[in-house]
């Protein structure tokens, strides 16, 4: 090993890797094939992960297929990112009990688990560090996200294949993991070349009896990730946003996606930067207990735009509208930076195939019925 | 920074009943630090919590210089609010709060000020007129101009008539109906405008009602000269948490939980009245 940096690690000592992390008491999770997808599940052993396995990813479409080889890490990405590590599916957060003169409540943080995640792709990093930005930087820090990230160990995994559905380059989150990694991995044949990214992933590599990185070895995986960016068919113009997408507001294009769009919020439950949320009160049977638990909600529903008697955005074409103009407009306002990693899962797991990267080009491209924008009468007057 | 989500139980010490499906909670918070730590401005809003059925964002209509006490001001319109409108003195809610921007009271010293409201959407610029009453000598000539649908509508009644006895102060109500109990103004908000008296070069306006109100009021008071600068109003969206983190009450690139309920008019104009924002 030429430096505590970086080095090559045989594959076929990867499971020393597994085991450092778990004397380190870090759960293992990496990808697993399940019910024909990829999905993150404890692992134990590297035969747990989806060797010879690749995935096909198109509009609507995903499939896996078994190659026979000795790929790793050749699925690129299942319906899951990082996103349910941190912000939580479902996360108590307050626990009311009710008293004789009233109740008491006390909130319900989560013991900080130590988790590591191996299989990370960049843009799985960069929808991570978008949602620290949301849930650790803002006034508010939250509480509950941050006793989660604290836990989390992340070894990426640089990508040296693109699916039709990636445009990483073109959201400039990847092929290659940038930042907010511990240890990074590059599979090249036989060979794992793995780096540090932070103090715990250097601890790490410590205990690994690692061989000296050749020159060649580094030069071909740089070669293998620059091929994969450059493979990468769709991409996303992002250089005239926010304005442009603000501006397209009466484009006759939303009443035409949303023809298609079936509202049925798959896209924002796979996005892994998506936070709305809802809150429910979950009474028990006794009616003297009850806990505040946070859900995962999308702007798709019927119910997240409603207020009182009136729904302001009562139509798929004014919810189409909300998710896209503020992932890809205002969340640049609000946070300083896009709400769209480029990873390509909402096009995917749409069951009608909507892509993004189309429907924002056609919004893009003026139309001569552009200047009529509509506004409707209020439901309640005044 | 404490836990934003924790609830924190406040005992209603009274029920003001203010029109039909409307009542005022006057409540008290039970832990002793917390009250004396409590302190919000006009404008802003708190989660109310009803044991077992949920929250919801309700305004402080309160004097902000007395937050030993908060009111809120809730229309039995919703599961929640239905619920608590069962409630009686004695009983115990919960807070969490206060949340957002509240009126720009610190700017709006010297000069007149202007308060447009319509219906319900008086609750929120309740507490700043006491507190601008409160400290009458701080701020210029001040005019009230209120709306309701019917006369059955208007709350606060006496408090109405009570400011219209302040010096150097017009109260001008309307109403889409009338009855025999209406001794004031028939039609819209906005026919009022011509009534009053102001100098629009030195006016601050704070507005809040339906949104229709609103985006056909702001242009009539800017053709009196009134800067959009000058002009701020209360918006309302469906809100959970009231820390910006929901995503439920955007509204173009604002989060009105915590960038509002009080927003600018030229922040906020473009996308008012824009179909599904």
């Amino acid at each position: 090993m030429t430096s505590d940096m970086h080095g090559i690690l045989p594959k076929s000592s990867l499971q020393q890797l597994l085991d450092a992390l778990s004397t380190k008491g870090y759960r293992i999770v990496g990808p697993m094939v399940r019910d024909g997808s990829v999905v993150w599940e404890t692992v134990r052993s590297v035969s747990d992960l989806p060797i010879g396995w690749r995935d096909q990813q198109e509009p609507g479409r995903y499939r896996l297929e078994q190659t026979g080889s000795h790929e790793v890490f050749g699925v690129v990405h299942g319906p899951q990112s990082l996103k349910q590590f941190v912000f939580a599916p479902r996360e108590p957060l307050v626990q009311i009990e009710r008293t004789k003169d009233g109740f008491t409540a006390r909130p319900t943080l989560p013991q900080s688990e130590k988790v590591a995640i191996i299989g990370a792709r960049a843009c799985d990093l960069a929808g991570l560090a978008t949602q620290d930005r949301i849930f650790l930087d803002g006034a508010c820090r939250d509480p509950y996200y941050a006793s989660r990230r604290e836990g989390l160990f992340v070894i990426a995994v640089n990508c040296t294949r693109a699916l039709s559905t990636c445009f990483c380059a073109s959201m400039e989150t990847g092929p290659r993991a940038r930042s907010g990694f511990d240890l990074e991995l590059t599979e090249v044949d036989d060979q794992l070349l793995i780096a540090a990214g932070s103090e715990a992933g250097r601890d790490l590599l410590s205990n690994l009896s690692l061989s000296t990185g050749s020159e060649q070895l580094s030069v071909e995986a740089a070669t293998r990730i620059e091929a994969c960016a450059h493979s990468q068919a769709r991409r996303l113009d992002h250089s005239r946003l926010p304005q442009a997408l603000y501006d397209a507001h009466g484009h006759p294009r939303w009443d035409e996606v949303a023809g298609r769009c079936l509202a049925c919020a798959n896209c924002t439950m796979v996005c892994p930067t998506c936070f709305c949320h809802t809150v429910e009160e979950t009474p028990d049977l006794s009616h003297q207990h009850t806990t505040h638990v946070r859900l995962w909600d999308s702007c798709f529903t019927q119910e997240h735009g409603y207020i009182h008697g009136k729904n302001v955005r009562p139509t798929i074409k004014d919810r189409y509208r909300m998710w896209l103009t503020h992932k890809l407009a205002s969340w640049i306002d609000q946070f300083g930076a896009s709400g769209c990693v480029g990873c390509g899962r909402c096009i995917t797991w749409c069951p009608v195939g909507i892509d993004l990267t189309e429907e924002l080009s056609a919004l893009l491209t003026p139309s001569e019925q552009q200047s009529v924008t509509s506004r409707r009468p209020e439901a309640s007057g005044g | 920074m404490a836990n934003p989500y924790l609830i924190h139980p406040a005992t209603i010490v009274q029920k003001i009943r203010e029109a039909e499906d409307i009542n005022t909670y006057r409540v008290q918070l039970v832990d002793e630090q917390t009250r004396q730590h409590f302190r919000f401005k006009a404008g802003q809003f708190n989660m109310v919590y009803l044991f077992g059925v949920g929250e919801v964002a309700i305004s402080i209509v309160s004097d902000p210089d007395e937050p030993q006490l908060l009111d809120h001001t809730i229309r039995a319109v919703g599961r929640v609010t239905k619920a608590i409108a069962e409630l009686q003195p004695g009983d115990v809610l919960g807070i969490r709060g206060p949340f957002g921007q509240g009126w720009p009271l610190e700017e709006a010293r010297g000069r007149n000020v202007v308060i447009v409201t319509g219906g319900l959407g008086c609750a929120p610029v309740v507490g700043a007129i006491e507190y601008i009453f409160r400290h009458r000598r701080a701020y210029g000539p001040v005019r009230i101009i209120h709306g309701v649908k019917t006369p059955k509508d208007l709350l606060y009644r006496e408090r109405f008539e009570s400011w219209g006895r302040f010096p150097d102060t017009e109260v001008l109500l309307t109403s889409g109906q009338s009855d025999k109990t209406w001794h004031y103004h028939i039609g819209v908000v906005t026919e009022l405008f011509e009534r009053v008296t102001i100098d629009p070069g030195n006016s601050i306006v704070l507005m809040c009602g339906p949104e229709i109100m609103m985006r056909l009021g702001v242009p009539i008071l800017m053709r009196r000269g009134i800067p959009e600068t000058a002009i701020y109003l209360s918006l309302e969206r469906h809100m959970e948490c009231g820390i910006g983190l929901c995503g439920h009450c955007q509204m173009g690139p604002y989060f009105l939980c915590k960038d509002g309920p009080v927003m600018r008019y030229d922040r906020v104009e473009q996308w008012l009245g824009r179909t599904g924002v």
